[in-house]
């Protein structure tokens, strides 16, 4: 193990270690009853048996299910237009007014609308999804375009490609480093649009609807082990999707500096 | 010879304005004919007049620009909240070894947290109303301020801080005249993004929080009476406050950074 | 019979609203398998003229004859070396990005694996086909674009500056394997450059262009034998003799 590696873990168990110190002594300063700041005694039990019992799974799987729904359609429709934005002028004139205009009302900000629209569910949650996603793949995919480098294009071109080819072997992977972060911005809003949809419009399942549902009960203890498996699962996207996405193209190809191992 | 110019510009710029009206007319055309021949009941999909007398009606009531008031001093309590934390938490942790090792761990960790996954314990604590919805806009502002700081105070370059402290700076000074504008174009962007987030937060944060005014909790209370029309006005006043945030902050702030400094790709 | 022929090329773009002449009256010719270096001061039209001959301009006045007849765009006919290390493609290995422009010809996969690897060797880079352009030194990354140019097999070479980002020591082993490779492909090279020496050690015949706008003062044939040796006499009297015209 490297030092540096060996001084980051050191780092991080001395990090948690007294962040949990200052929740003990939050918990146990009485400033609110045990009930609604509980000791970790209390929260880690509890984790356990949301683990051990698989609930936590299942909410997982549903929140998990919204989000790869909405993501995919964004993608879906995100990634040409975006294309098409960088490719034709005209294409460009006529979507980016509505994304101007769109992209600076919160997704959240629609769940009332979709409630009555799609009724409580998925299908809610996962519009808010897609809403949320489509704009920074579409605008990071139309900034990829056309930041790709002029000389790149006039190589192809002097090699014969052009058309489709152009496009297909230097446009597309040119502006991969903008698409992925784009997809990476995307991801992050989902997130919001979903744990926030699901505490709104969701019925029964979904991190989002958990939180929210042991209000009810005053269960903060159940709060708690909740958020902290949002954050394992956003760290796990981080380091699992994204990074190792980045690592094996264009941090592989030198084109943006990855993160360290 | 004046005169014919001036026409000329003029017509361009009505050109201008039609190809910019062009992509509303169509959507408006699609929402038209959607709202008469799709499977929704008036109710749920009102037809754009009956959204614009609407919005026109609470305009001139005072009801939208008295939510919209209040929504937007939230945001700016939140906000300064958040930024006064994050670039003070950001710079001690650029500055200071001890402080980046016991903080970037918690803060990675508590950055890809949606600040709203907190809002229900944020009630259990503080009750409904402004105070956890302040707090928890200032909350998730706060991450993006401090993750950009920090970045931006080890971003200053080495060879800066050497000629200064060649040319007899102390390390006050150092701070202040040297540290301190480097690192501005990132906090900058920090501010940014975090005024950005806090924004897409607080609306959710107002429906969840009930607050007794706001847009969030506006859009939010007229679903209780399928006013479909009230929310689609709400949700347009929440479009033209980002709107104007975007034009009159954000890129107020970049141009400020990229003009002045050239610092900045992008 | 020249295989380029230029013939009073002219070249006028507007900037900020003014006519600029970039190129006036240029005319000149260039034999088969003759090097041919282009020399002159920045702003004397030496890169426009290489874009004219790419295909990437066309001339405002005049005409360009490639083997007869008048050029029109782009062709396989012709490989462009620029001086930007950034022509190649980051997410192609070093292989993948000789074999770009076979593939743009439609020449099966394994003859353009064999092509490319032949044409790496060639510039000795066969111990790199698998390596991405980023974890090449500038020179390697000039060498695989040299390699590019030629894997097609066009039969004129259009460089530009291809060396000029490079340390000295590195452009003179780069001036030797260019030397070489042009020895036995025996292309038709045009190559464009500001540096003197380097056109002494390169050509066989150098033209000598002056800047606004930008013409062709005078052509000085070298007849040195190859190799040739920089520190020679003779090749000092021939550089001398381009330093007068600039």
């Amino acid at each position: 193990m490297s030092r540096g590696l060996a001084r980051f873990f050191a780092g991080a168990v001395a990090s948690f270690g007294l962040a949990a110190v200052v929740w003990e002594a939050f918990a146990w300063s009485g400033l609110f009853s045990p009930a609604l700041s509980p000791s970790l005694r209390v929260i880690v039990p509890t984790l356990v048996g949301m683990v051990s019992s698989g609930m936590i799974f299942l909410h997982i799987g549903y929140t998990l299910y919204r989000i790869l729904w909405g993501l995919a359609l964004a993608l879906l429709l995100g990634i040409p237009v975006g294309l098409l934005m960088g490719r034709f002028k005209a294409a460009e004139r006529f979507v980016l007014p509505l994304v101007s205009v769109l992209s600076p009302i919160p997704s959240l900000a629609w769940v009332p609308v979709f409630i009555l629209w799609f009724g409580l569910g998925d299908a809610a949650s996962i519009a808010l999804v897609f809403y949320a996603a489509t704009f920074p793949v579409v605008l990071n995919t139309w900034t990829g375009v056309r930041s790709v480098n002029r000389l790149w294009i006039r190589a192809a071109q002097a090699m014969g490609a052009g058309g489709a080819d152009l496009f297909r072997k230097v446009v597309l992977p040119g502006s991969l480093p903008f698409v992925i972060a784009g997809f990476r911005q995307a991801f992050a809003r989902s997130w919001i649009a979903v744990v926030g949809g699901e505490m709104i419009a969701a019925t029964n399942w979904g991190l989002g609807w958990v939180i929210f549902d042991s209000k009810e009960f005053l269960r903060a203890d159940m709060m708690l082990g909740t958020l902290i498996v949002i954050g394992v699962l956003g760290v796990g996207f981080e380091r699992l999707v994204f990074q190792q996405l980045e690592r094996r193209t264009v941090g592989r190809w030198g084109m943006v500096r990855t993160a360290k191992a | 010879m004046f005169r014919a110019s001036a026409t000329l510009g003029l017509r361009r710029a009505a050109w201008g304005l039609a190809q910019l009206a062009f992509p509303f007319v169509v959507v408006a055309i699609a929402w038209e004919a959607f709202a008469i021949l799709g499977p929704f009941p008036p109710r749920l999909f009102p037809r754009l007049d009956v959204i614009g007398s609407t919005f026109v009606r609470l305009i001139a009531t005072g009801i939208l620009p008295l939510h919209a008031l209040d929504t937007i001093l939230r945001l700016a309590a939140g906000f300064a909240l958040g930024g006064v934390v994050g670039v003070v938490v950001g710079m001690l942790m650029g500055r200071h070894r001890w402080a980046e090792d016991l903080l970037v761990p918690v803060v990675s960790v508590g950055n890809p947290i949606p600040g709203l996954a907190y809002a229900p314990l944020f009630v259990l604590w503080f009750g409904l109303g402004n105070l956890p919805a302040v707090l928890l806009v200032g909350f998730s502002a706060t991450f993006p301020v401090i993750v950009n700081t920090w970045t931006g105070v080890k971003a200053v370059k080495d060879i800066w801080i050497r000629a200064a402290q060649v040319m007899g700076a102390a390390d006050r000074q150092l701070f202040r005249k040297v540290v301190l504008p480097g690192a501005l174009p990132y906090v900058l962007t920090g501010l940014r993004l975090g005024l950005a987030r806090a924004w897409r937060v607080l609306i959710a944060v107002e429906m969840l929080t009930s607050v007794s005014v706001g847009l969030g909790w506006l859009i939010f209370g007229a679903r209780e009476f399928m006013n479909t029309d009230v929310m689609l006005a709400g949700i347009a006043v929440i479009g033209i406050v980002g709107l104007a945030l975007e034009k009159l902050v954000f890129e107020r702030i970049e141009q400020f950074t990229v003009v002045r400094w050239g610092m900045m790709q992008r | 019979m020249d295989q380029i022929e230029l013939r009073a090329v002219s070249f006028e773009y507007t900037a900020n609203g003014r006519r600029v002449l970039a190129l006036s009256d240029v005319a000149f010719g260039v034999g088969v398998s003759e090097f041919v270096c282009v020399v002159g001061r920045s702003g004397c039209g030496k890169t426009t003229l290489l874009n004219i001959l790419a295909g990437f301009l066309t001339p405002t006045k005049g005409e360009v004859l490639m083997d007869g007849k008048t050029l029109h765009g782009r062709g396989l006919d012709r490989g462009v070396v620029f001086q930007d290390f950034a022509q190649l493609f980051p997410w192609r290995t070093a292989q993948r990005n000789v074999e770009f422009g076979l593939e743009m010809k439609g020449v099966p996969r394994d003859e353009r694996a064999a092509t490319a690897r032949r044409f790496l060797t060639l510039v000795g880079l066969d111990k790199f086909t698998g390596a991405y352009p980023h974890e090449l030194s500038g020179g390697m990354q000039q060498r695989v674009a040299i390699a590019r140019a030629l894997a097609y097999n066009p039969s004129v070479l259009l460089m530009d500056e291809p060396f000029a980002a490079l340390d000295a020591l590195t452009r003179e082993d780069m001036q030797r394997l260019l030397a070489d490779v042009w020895r036995e492909t025996k292309k038709t090279v045009v190559y464009v450059t500001h540096n003197v020496a380097e056109a002494v050690y390169l050509a066989d015949r150098i033209v000598i262009m002056t800047p606004h706008p930008g013409t062709v003062k005078s052509q000085i044939t070298v007849t040195l034998r190859r190799p040739r040796d920089p520190l020679s006499i003779e090749f000092l009297e021939y550089q001398k003799r381009v330093v007068a015209d600039l």
